[in-house]
């Protein structure tokens, strides 16, 4: 390898623009002459609109427009489309109902777009969303699962009975039942998987503009997948082809998930950029985002675990209601089906699953992928049932994992839930997490906590994630609407230096740096002389865009491929200039030779011959040294790993404090370790905002959101957290070539279960055997409380 | 009623018309177009919008432009001095202390107050002074490993 | 934010012409609370009358056995003050842990208290201390100043000018913060003073209150352990998203205790 190659903790290039002050995020970008748009939002959870005036508005000096869902409908515009269809029990498609970018006549949630003002500053749009009057007839809303599904409940949609979009289903039920029949122990939990508000720092913005000389529009996005968003709002909402669309996803502040979906705002500034023939500049509040951003999570299950005498898991039946939210975002249907029951045989062999997974509408933000996207609710649900069957059948927690785990030499592994893990090694990252958490001396530990007067506890989780979405064909099977390959080019220029293009997104990730990395490995160039390139359609050839750990797995195997065929032609060029055959011209560090001779000339040499075909095989060669691959990968990766936290609680007060967290993941090759130590911090800390701190909640009565700022929502601060200790474990990946599976959802999948575990112990003495998400001071505290009366 | 404000930003005076309910940091970003501040949020939280008035770190997002007549502020951008980066800036880089970047101006001018008070905080002082500013990619840790390192440099270069 | 007419008076007689006779102003001190308030459009002044310039609101003075702390006077500058430390410890801790830096960097005592918001935590300092609040016109007596939730005992354009805290014979502050604002929700202010023992709440009630039945157990013993099993009457405590009412009951016997041990250590 070279110095900057595969696996070094190489400093990130990207880092200079944005400790300095000079990134470029969307609201860093004024067009001339943009106008700003103010959104009027629904203050109601669902009600019918009977009449709006924005006489007064349209009338108050530097507003130029206001549009309403009916001005849209007329134009023509469509609704913001569903990538993914369910198709549920007994081949009954899921209910999908329209969803316009403004409603036309019925408002379903708090925060549901109901009309766009267009002025001259930020503060008159606002000051004239004030003067426009919209007569509401409310309707009865629900905002919970548990309200959305009582018998007599309101309807979110008429063409929805009971509120249920799909019923869906997944396994061999009758298999299970078997299972359950010979059982002899069942573990029994009823668990919820609490709504989140994923809460990039940066706000979500969009500029919309029109050029009516070449009848072109741009779209300046907060987006993880600029292509995508061209495809859906292009195709299905605004009827533009692709070659007069161009999408910018410029520096991007976190996505975390939030950012994939095609969200209203998009299309409104798009469309209203060619009404007024101006551009138009959206950029959200940050109290606009709590009810514009899609939610993550939202579950509501219950589970059974059957297990033999020894402790050995013989089935697992799993019934969960999904929260949909009041439309369906762009993923949403597939994240508690597709991404949440395929994992939901962990890293054990348990032979017999089934589940069940309806689908509910709510009169609340509609939910779609979070970081981990389903396959944080999986590993919450499995680690507290493997948990809690520990404590009731009296076998050591960790000896029951280890007892059920697939085995190392196991792979590949077909698991009763659709998925085919591919390789891992789940016991070599147990015993490194338990080491490094030095278990052992936990004993000891938790006594001299209760010396201070303090309740100590341990827990752990072994999960397993998914990642890299996946082979086309097998998705298109399972209902996605779109291929999840991804597309790279690499471009290098006469001089030698390269420029590479990639369809994946880089919002924090470190893509600039990473797969320059991989360029410097193959071709030798100095990572200086690199530059990598992404976010906007017209440049990049195409793109999916990054999600669910994938680009490297996948964005990084198209550029793979691509560096392949670079080699090919080049050896082929240095061939011709050496005269030799291809076959013996051997690429190492940046020079091509002949084998067993001095004779060579540099990869630049060979880039300048490309490009200046003086001395060049024209006969059989075109100029040029420029390779783009698409990639589409065989299989999902199956990242893995162990999570050990360790937690004191305060009995006076109910505090939770995590005093150790440590991390063994296996994420097959790693191609710069400091950033995939990065990557799991960040993740960790949002699985411990989710155990001990982030709570999102709607008022039942009046479905407002009541932690709609972050004075009420707490995001994880620095004093809340420990320093993490992080290691890995390395299997490779069978199916690609890098052996690379992705690193960027697991911390937020292992750190939850973890966490909750290690407070379920500590209160075990209390015989407290559950706790809600988040395990908040006053809850923790209530937990001792009652007990103790 | 519109009104010009006047302060010394970054070391060179500067003006613009502005109303009175015009954010310091609305002018920082839309009228004169240092958009290195961010605006994270709309409660005073999240500390994306960090810059120095007078030498002492404040939330722009939370102060009228008005107020800052004739005032000394400084942003992200007037940190590196004559194209050499400031050793703090230098030390979120190399501690890996940022990722998607956005919060990153307002930590290292959060974190510039704290060494000018405190010249060798250690961890626990580091994780307290950061309670204003929000990071929701690296979990923290290695933003206060890079401060820690960066008042470090700061002691050896007399900066702090 | 809703437009307004803006004013930066240099003395505290233009600062009461200013506001004098014109209900839809305010007085801004610090803003801490009342840009983000303005921002999210919850509150429309016609006019703000900035506070920052005026001198006579600024500076710490010792007056005989008490500190004489400027209206103006911001947290950051409470909390690092050699004479505060020295003096009234506990209030100087309370100032640090105020918010967050930026906000304490900000914000200002004149402007907390004229605020009364139940969440605050000079008010627990002002009414544990037994202080008294000097304004333009008079001096109110801090059992006699917070009324209720944002209400105090203020007139509509009365300024205040400065605090006058006691120095105690002991004092300790501890809080219950809200992991999310930062706010108190529950502080508690312990004091031994000339007059007695004091024991001040905030955060969770209406606005700052004293535990008598604590103070009454505390000049007895001043010890945590006075106040093991100790009730107190409570009537109408927060209730919200982060605190049920009974749990601020329980909190603040936890965070008196705390407060005794800090006081006595």
């Amino acid at each position: 390898m070279t110095s900057n190659g595969i696996g070094a903790p190489v400093r990130r290039k990207e880092d200079r623009r944005f400790i300095t002050g000079s990134g470029r995020y969307t609201d860093d970008i004024d067009r001339p002459g943009q106008l700003y748009a103010h959104i009027i939002r629904s203050p109601l959870p669902h009600a019918r609109i009977k009449s709006i005036d924005a006489n007064d508005a349209r009338s108050l000096g530097g507003v130029v427009a206001v549009f309403t869902g009916r001005d849209m409908a007329d134009d023509g515009v469509g609704g913001l489309p569903c990538g993914w269809g369910i198709t549920g029990k007994h081949g009954a498609p899921m209910i999908e109902p329209g969803h316009p970018p403004l409603a036309t006549d019925t408002v379903r949630y708090v925060g549901d777009q109901v009309a766009v003002v267009l002025a001259e500053s930020r503060a008159i749009a606002r000051d004239a969303a004030e003067l426009i009057e919209v007569d509401f007839e409310e309707l009865p809303a629900v905002t919970s699962i548990e309200t959305a599904t009582a018998g007599d409940a309101p309807l979110v949609w008429p063409e929805a009975p009971g509120n249920i979009c799909f019923d869906w289903e997944i396994g061999d039920a009758a298999a299970v039942q078997k299972a359950f029949a010979e059982a002899a122990h069942v573990t029994t939990i009823d668990i919820v998987n609490s709504r989140l508000i994923p809460n990039a720092i940066e706000p979500r913005a969009a500029i919309g503009e029109y050029d009516a000389g070449h009848d072109e529009y741009t779209l300046y996005t907060t987006s993880q997948n600029p292509h995508v968003i061209r495809l859906l709002m292009g195709a299905f909402v605004l009827n533009i082809p692709e070659h007069k669309l161009r999408v910018v996803a410029p520096d991007v502040g976190g996505g975390f998930g939030s950012k994939i979906f095609h969200y209203a705002e998009e299309a409104i500034v798009t469309w209203a950029s060619k009404r007024v023939n101006r551009p138009v500049k959206w950029t959200a509040d940050r109290s606009e985002s709590f009810m514009s951003d899609a939610h993550g999570r939202d579950h509501v299950t219950h589970a059974e675990l059957a297990l033999s005498k020894d402790g050995d898991f013989l089935g697992l039946s799993v019934r969960t209601r999904a929260n949909l939210g009041a439309y369906l975002s762009t993923f949403g249907p597939s994240v508690p089906t597709y991404l949440y029951a395929t994992l939901l045989a962990g890293t054990y062999k348990t032979p017999a699953i089934h589940a069940e997974v309806k689908g509910i509408f709510t009169n609340t933000v509609p939910v779609d992928a979070y970081r981990g996207a389903g396959r944080p609710e999986a590993s919450y649900l499995l680690e507290r049932l493997v948990d809690r069957a520990a404590r009731e059948t009296g076998i050591d927690p960790i000896q029951l994992r280890r007892r059920n785990f697939i085995p190392a030499d196991g792979f590949p592994y077909q698991t009763p839930v659709a998925l085919e893990y591919d390789s891992g090694d789940y016991g070599t990252c147990l015993d490194k997490a338990l080491e490094l958490a030095d278990y052992g001396g936990f004993v000891k530990r938790r006594k001299d906590a209760e010396a201070r007067g303090k309740l100590r506890g341990i827990g752990l989780s072994t999960y397993i994630e998914a990642c890299g979405i996946a082979p086309s064909n097998v998705a298109g099977q399972l209902g996605a609407r779109a291929g999840l390959y991804e597309a790279g080019t690499i471009r290098v220029n006469p001089t030698g230096s390269v420029t590479v293009l990639t369809g994946s997104h880089s919002h924090g990730q470190g893509h600039e740096t990473t797969f320059a990395q991989l360029v410097t490995e193959a071709l030798g160039v100095d990572i200086d002389s690199i530059e990598v390139v992404h976010g906007d359609t017209g440049k990049i050839p195409f793109g999916m865009g990054t999600y669910g750990s994938r680009s490297l797995a996948v964005g990084g195997m198209a550029l793979m491929a691509a560096l392949e065929k670079i080699k090919t032609k080049s050896k082929k060029i240095a061939a011709h200039l050496l005269e030799a055959s291809d076959a013996d011209i051997e690429f190492e560090n940046g020079r091509l030779s002949v084998a067993g001779t001095d004779r060579s000339v540099a990869f630049g040499e060979v880039a300048m011959a490309a490009y200046v075909p003086h001395n060049y095989p024209l006969d059989i060669l075109e100029p040029g040294l420029e390779e783009t691959a698409f990639y589409d990968p065989k299989n999902f990766t199956f990242p893995a790993g162990c999570h050990v936290c360790e937690i004191e609680i305060d009995p006076d007060t109910g505090v939770v404090d995590v005093v150790s967290f440590v991390a063994a993941d296996d994420f097959g090759r790693i191609i710069n370790p400091m950033i995939v130590e990065g990557q799991v911090h960040g993740g960790v800390a949002q699985g411990i905002g989710q155990a001990l701190y982030e709570q999102c909640v709607f008022d039942a009565d009046s479905g407002q959101l009541l932690t709609g700022t972050l004075m009420d929502y707490c995001l994880p601060k620095a004093d809340h957290l420990p320093d993490f200790s992080v290691t890995t474990n390395v299997t490779l990946c069978a199916h690609n070539v890098l052996g690379v599976k992705g690193c960027g959802e697991a911390g937020t999948i292992g750190a939850t279960p973890a966490v909750i575990n290690a407070v379920v112990d500590a209160l075990s003495e209390f015989g407290v055997n559950d706790i809600a998400l988040p395990a908040t001071p006053e809850r923790v505290w209530r937990a001792i409380h009652s007990a103790a009366a | 009623m519109p009104t010009t404000v006047s302060f010394s930003l970054n070391g060179e005076q500067v003006s613009a018309e502005v109303e009175p309910r015009t954010l310091l940091v609305e002018m920082l970003r839309d009228k004169l177009r240092r958009t290195g501040t961010h605006v994270g949020c709309d409660t005073s939280q999240c500390g994306a919008c960090v810059v120095h008035v007078g030498g002492r770190s404040v939330k722009s997002c939370t102060m009228l432009a008005v107020q800052a007549e004739g005032a000394d502020v400084t942003t992200i951008e007037g940190v590196a001095a004559d194209g050499k980066l400031h050793p703090m800036q230098e030390a979120f880089r190399e501690y890996h202390g940022l990722q998607c970047g956005f919060c990153t101006p307002g930590m290292i001018m959060s974190a510039l107050d704290l060494v000018r008070r405190n010249p060798e905080p250690d961890e626990g002082e580091i994780r307290r002074w950061l309670e204003g500013n929000l990071c929701r990619c690296t979990g923290y840790q290695n933003i206060v490993k890079a401060v820690k390192a960066g008042a470090a440099s700061m002691r050896a270069e007399g900066a702090a | 934010m809703y437009e307004f007419d803006y004013h930066r008076p240099r003395t505290l007689g233009e600062a009461r012409d200013l506001i004098a006779g014109n209900e839809e102003a305010k007085l801004l001190a610090g803003g801490m609370t009342l840009l983000p308030t303005m921002k999210l459009r919850l509150a429309r002044p016609s006019d703000l009358v900035d506070l920052g310039d005026i001198d006579e609101l600024q500076g710490i003075a010792i007056d005989g056995n008490a500190l004489e702390i400027g209206a103006a006077v911001r947290h950051a500058d409470v909390a690092g003050s050699a004479d505060v430390q020295r003096l009234i410890p506990a209030l100087a801790f309370l100032a640090g842990q105020i918010g967050d830096p930026q906000v304490r960097n900000r914000g200002t005592l004149g402007g907390s208290i004229a605020n009364s918001d139940p969440a605050a935590d000079y008010p627990a300092a002002v009414l544990g201390l037994g202080a008294s609040i000097r304004t333009d016109r008079r001096e109110i007596p801090a059992d006699d100043y917070f009324l209720g939730m944002f209400e105090t005992a203020l007139e509509p354009d009365e300024i205040v000018r400065s605090v006058r805290f006691p120095v105690p014979k002991r004092a300790g502050y501890a809080k219950f913060p809200n992991p999310a604002s930062r706010y108190a929700i529950v502080g508690v202010m312990v004091a031994e003073t000339g007059g007695g023992v004091r024991v001040a709440v905030t955060g969770a009630g209406p606005c700052a209150f004293r535990v008598t039945a604590f103070e009454d157990a505390l000049k007895a013993d001043f010890s945590a352990a006075a106040l093991d099993g100790l009730d107190f009457d409570a009537p109408d405590l927060n209730s919200d998203l982060h605190a049920s009412a009974e749990y601020r009951v329980h909190l603040v016997g936890v965070m008196a205790k705390r407060a005794v041990q800090a006081a006595s250590g």
